[in-house]
């Protein structure tokens, strides 16, 4: 068996004193959907800025085979690792364009070029909006920019930290195509969510956190059919998304 | 006062505010990429002024030593925090940065320095000599604390200019000079009389904004210095690194010092403590530019400038009480109207 794209081992992260992520140890094999859900204060974004190297951890973190851990931030982008935060971070007194073509800061003029027009396709609102200042754009706007600006970085690995946060259910459903979308396109996505339903239903494999630790991981068959589960983060009924 | 006086007044308010806009947009550069106030920023000023001086005198400056001098601080401070992590490639960048430019540098003034060559060549000499020193002294005493508040780079940016006011005396002594003027020329416009000089300061003054304009509104480097101001966590996630343009703006505040400090030597004489005043004013500037704002600022600098001459012909003791009073009513009208930045940590 190859080894995963992204090989995190025994990783805790502290602020201060305070632990809040214990031993985490998780795996995307390449050309996978992967999702960690979680309630509020799991320390799951905290894992995520972690693995980007927003925040110093202990513990391996393997990415395309070599260990990232001591690797700077930029060279983890340069290598193909990208996050899509939970405040998205915008530019928000630069144009959208502006906002996209930074995000391929690490790529090629040429490249650059390339994927600015694959995004337009692929997101058209973006270019409808190409002159308007990101901070102007509606909540789910923001989000498309949010990914597509990490998608002009050319990913290997997208990580995402709760892309449906404050969006409408109709936006969420898009937001949730987008990210099938572009896995059949050959990304590998680490996907961060509160809305448990809807991460499970895209997912190849999943991971529970609970106070900063894995505690279940498993199919999203597996995960879906485990009663406390289900109790603790899926509810019962509820709506589609 | 009548009218000539009040042309007159107005001419000399513009050339000063043309200097202290020039300063007054790399405090806000500096601000907006790295979050330092950069107190020292005058010095860059007053130090290329004095080169400047001593070049046209036929010595050689202090200023090669001074800056051999920090850029062995410079590379001594990143040997030392990156002990475990150096690859032979930030090896040869130190060496070449550091030592290896300030030494050729050096070499270079003492070869030129008593031949006289004229001014432009001690212009471009002084300006290559005083650039480098923004990135090292970015890495000597700010890189290290990047992360910590406004207020401890404020400390910071004060301890800088302290040592900085310090060294000069010692390098460059008590004695002040003036330079020669850019032109000799000088144009009558009925009782005006608008000298060359005051001409090669809008232009310049005015090349120099447009080029900045073009370079932060165009290139896509510039959009990034833009962007890590803008927000700083997003510069870092698409791969901006932020040292990088921390050094970027420190070098890009050092030279509109030192064409400032060019422009400036033939108006005053320059002390090695002058830039202090020079820069406060310029701050004055970029503060009531909200210190975001490069138009609102160059407009202010203007009028700090404009303010300043008028005061120093109503009462001239209290000219740069009066100039610096000018903050009081801005800032309370700014607080009470000027939309609230969420600080971004």
């Amino acid at each position: 068996m190859t080894a995963p794209l992204l090989d995190v081992r025994n990783l805790c992260v502290s602020y201060g004193r305070a632990e809040v992520v214990h031993d985490v140890s998780i795996a995307v094999t390449a050309g996978a959907l992967v999702t960690v859900i979680g309630s509020n204060g799991a320390g799951k974004t905290t894992l995520l800025n972690a693995i980007m190297g927003l925040l110093k951890a202990r513990g391996g973190i393997g990415f395309r085979g070599n260990d990232v851990s001591a690797v700077a931030l930029e060279s983890r982008v340069q290598s193909g690792l990208c996050l899509v935060p939970e405040r998205r971070e915008l530019f928000a007194d630069m144009p959208v364009e502006d906002n996209l073509l930074l995000g391929g800061f690490r790529r090629s003029r040429a490249e650059r070029k390339e994927t600015l027009e694959q995004i337009f396709v692929r997101l058209p609102r973006l270019k409808e909006r190409r002159q308007q200042l990101a901070g102007t754009l509606s909540g789910g706007e923001r989000q498309m920019l949010a990914m597509g600006r990490a998608l002009m970085a050319r990913p290997v690995l997208l990580m995402l930290d709760e892309p449906s946060l404050g969006l409408a259910p109709r936006i969420v459903r898009d937001v949730f195509h987008i990210l099938t979308d572009l896995r059949q396109t050959g990304v590998s996505i680490l996907l961060v969510e509160q809305n448990a339903r809807a991460a499970l239903e895209v997912a190849d494999y999943a991971y529970v956190m609970e106070l900063g630790a894995i505690t279940t991981q498993g199919s999203p068959q597996q995960i879906a059919a485990d009663p406390r589960l289900v109790e603790s983060y899926l509810g019962l009924g509820g709506n589609e998304y | 006062m009548d009218g000539t006086i009040f042309l007159f007044l107005l001419q000399d308010g513009i050339i000063n505010g043309a200097v202290y806009a020039l300063v007054a947009i790399a405090t806000v550069l500096v601000f907006a990429v790295t979050r330092v106030i950069l107190v020292p920023q005058g010095e860059f000023v007053a130090f290329t002024a004095l080169t400047i001086a001593a070049l046209e005198n036929g010595n050689v400056p202090a200023t090669p030593w001074l800056l051999l001098a920090l850029g062995g601080l410079a590379a001594a401070s990143e040997i030392v925090r990156h002990v475990s992590e150096l690859s032979w490639r930030r090896v040869a960048r130190i060496a070449l940065f550091d030592l290896a430019l300030p030494v050729a540098l050096l070499l270079l003034t003492r070869t030129l320095a008593p031949m006289k060559l004229g001014q432009a060549v001690n212009i471009l000499l002084a300006i290559a000599l005083i650039t480098p020193m923004g990135p090292m002294i970015y890495r000597i005493a700010f890189e290290p604390i990047a992360h910590s508040s406004v207020l401890v780079l404020l400390m910071a940016a004060f301890g800088v200019h302290f040592s900085l006011t310090g060294l000069g005396l010692l390098f460059f002594g008590p004695e002040g000079s003036g330079t020669t003027p850019l032109s000799s020329a000088s144009f009558s416009l009925g009782d005006l009389v608008i000298s060359g000089q005051s001409i090669a300061v809008l232009i310049v003054t005015a090349v120099l904004l447009v080029l900045f304009a073009l370079f932060f509104g165009r290139t896509l480097l510039g959009k990034a210095l833009r962007a890590c101001s803008s927000n700083r966590v997003g510069a870092r996630l698409v791969g901006i690194p932020t040292s990088a343009a921390g050094q970027i703006a420190f070098a890009l505040a050092a030279l509109l010092g030192a064409v400032s400090g060019v422009l400036i030597g033939p108006l005053m004489t320059v002390f090695y403590d002058s830039g202090f005043l020079i820069g406060l004013k310029a701050f004055v500037a970029a503060i009531l530019g909200g210190l975001v704002s490069y138009p609102l600022t160059v407009l202010a600098a203007l009028g700090v400038g404009f303010a300043e001459a008028l005061f120093s012909f109503w009462a001239s003791n209290f000219k740069e009480v009066l100039v610096f009073t000018l903050i009081i009513p801005v800032l309370a009208w700014r607080s009470v109207y000027a939309p609230h930045a969420e600080e971004t940590e």
